[in-house]
């Protein structure tokens, strides 16, 4: 069983389906119990970082998810799911993040479009059992204005490119975060929704 | 680097696509949900649906075929049509649409670009602006379905409405809506030198040629289009192609 992590941020019936498709067995929770019992975890969410923290702690998420952790369990977070994964973010104030990989999340400070919005490609920073199967310069779907400017870049394992690189796939262990839409970005996205099932069901 | 998109829209009524026909290979032409799986199995990058019904009462069909789509693809998709309450929004965004384009109600209601984009982010709240030529060599925008002038100027509201929260501009030329004389490529320049965010060109397809134009001269960020794509008349995939070989930068 999967567990998606209901913190009513966004959507989560877009990422059941997607993780249902491929063969998995998913729910939907926001309570412990339920979700402690899953063999991996996903965090969604779109919006500000500001209201995704806040809800963690409402739902008593945080220490649940420290504990998740540190028992080396997977975790995947979505969108602003991944972002907050990070130490910081600094989107209308300075937040505190998650921790659980080193960096902060920052705007776009670019002549270009924000939000960063559509199909964009992938770079492979490293190898790395989550990128297996993609192609350089498959493509996957963004929405966002802020990015993870990560304190070590041995943690990305995609990137892509707005005027800046930026991740796309951060792992630290078994913490996975994916800036774009997995379950929005068609086969490449399937693949790597599947990756990430795969590598963290035993 | 990021993709110029390319959007297949469908007008939907009683839970049909209105001007679905002509569909080869196709079991039910009007059927939504087996339109949007075509569209996205041949590279549609995201797709736009606009409820046409006229009654409140049937809301709940169309909230419908939001869910059956969602489940169906996984490309993005707007919803839009009647939108006038963040309730609206909310009902929509749970169906399992990315993003809500309103129109009329923002002109109406400023505010509720403000409020939708607080409650649920910028990014899915999409500005979508009918417009018409004026005599000043500027253009106004049209409500109720281009049947009445506000005479309020249009880039002006578009920036307005980046100002008030909306994450991307649907800009539809009513001068070219329809006539497939191409997308209005100066409304497009006008309005992607004063805007931060995305804009998608919408009225006017009829060529390949025209698709390049807005994307290029007129800057835009995605080019909308129902009727070429209904009717066959050009092929997304050939489209790509085409935009590619002209050093577009498109999703293949």
């Amino acid at each position: 069983m999967i567990g998606i992590i209901d913190y009513k941020i966004g959507n989560l019936a877009n990422v059941k389906n997607a993780v249902q498709k491929l063969g998995y067995e998913a729910v939907i929770s926001d309570e412990i119990d339920v979700l402690n019992k899953c063999a991996s975890l996903i965090l969604p969410g779109v919006g500000a970082f500001e209201d995704g923290i806040k809800a963690l702690h409402e739902y008593k998420m945080v220490d649940f998810l420290n504990n998740w952790v540190n028992s080396g369990k997977y975790l995947l977070g979505i969108c602003l799911g991944m972002q907050l994964l990070f130490d910081k973010s600094f989107e209308n104030g300075i937040w505190d993040g998650l921790g659980y990989i080193k960096g902060d999340i920052v705007v776009f400070e670019t002549k270009l479009k924000v939000p960063h919005m559509g199909w964009n490609n992938l770079v492979l920073n490293k190898n790395d059992d989550i990128a297996k199967g993609i192609n350089p310069g498959d493509y996957v779907y963004f929405v966002h204005s802020y990015y993870a400017k990560t304190a070590d870049f041995n943690d990305v394992i995609l990137y892509s490119e707005y005027e800046v690189p930026f991740p796309a796939v951060v792992r630290k262990g078994n913490v996975i975060g994916m800036q774009f839409h997995p379950e929005k970005s068609s086969d490449v996205g399937r693949i790597l929704l599947k990756n990430y099932l795969e590598m963290s069901k035993c | 680097m990021l993709a110029k998109r390319i959007i297949p829209c469908l007008d939907v009524d009683h839970g049909r696509v209105v001007k679905g026909k002509n569909f080869k290979n196709i079991k039910d032409v009007a059927d939504p949900v087996e339109l949007a799986k075509r569209y996205s199995a041949e590279g549609a990058d995201e797709l736009v649906f606009y409820d046409i019904t006229a009654s409140y009462e049937e809301r709940d069909i169309f909230l419908n075929v939001v869910e059956n789509v969602a489940k169906a693809i996984d490309i993005p998709f707007t919803i839009g049509g009647g939108v006038k309450s963040v309730d609206d929004f909310r009902k929509i965004l749970l169906a399992g649409a990315d993003k809500v384009s309103v129109n009329s109600s923002a002109v109406i209601n400023p505010a509720l670009i403000t409020d939708a984009a607080r409650r649920f982010g910028n990014q899915c709240v999409v500005l979508s602006i009918d417009a018409m030529s004026d005599d000043k060599g500027s253009w106004e925008v049209y409500v109720k379905g281009g049947r009445e002038n506000t005479h309020i100027n249009a880039i002006e509201w578009a920036k307005r409405g980046q100002k008030l929260g909306a994450g991307e501009i649907c800009m539809n030329s009513m001068d070219t809506d329809g006539v497939k004389t191409g997308f209005d490529i100066e409304l497009l320049k006008s309005l992607n030198s004063v805007l931060t965010i995305p804009v998608i060109a919408s009225g006017g397809a009829g060529t390949m040629q025209h698709f390049a134009h807005a994307l290029i001269e007129g800057c835009a960020d995605a080019a909308l289009a129902a009727s070429v794509f209904h009717y066959n008349e050009i092929d997304i995939r050939q489209l790509k192609k085409y935009l590619q070989e002209r050093h577009i930068s498109v999703r293949l």
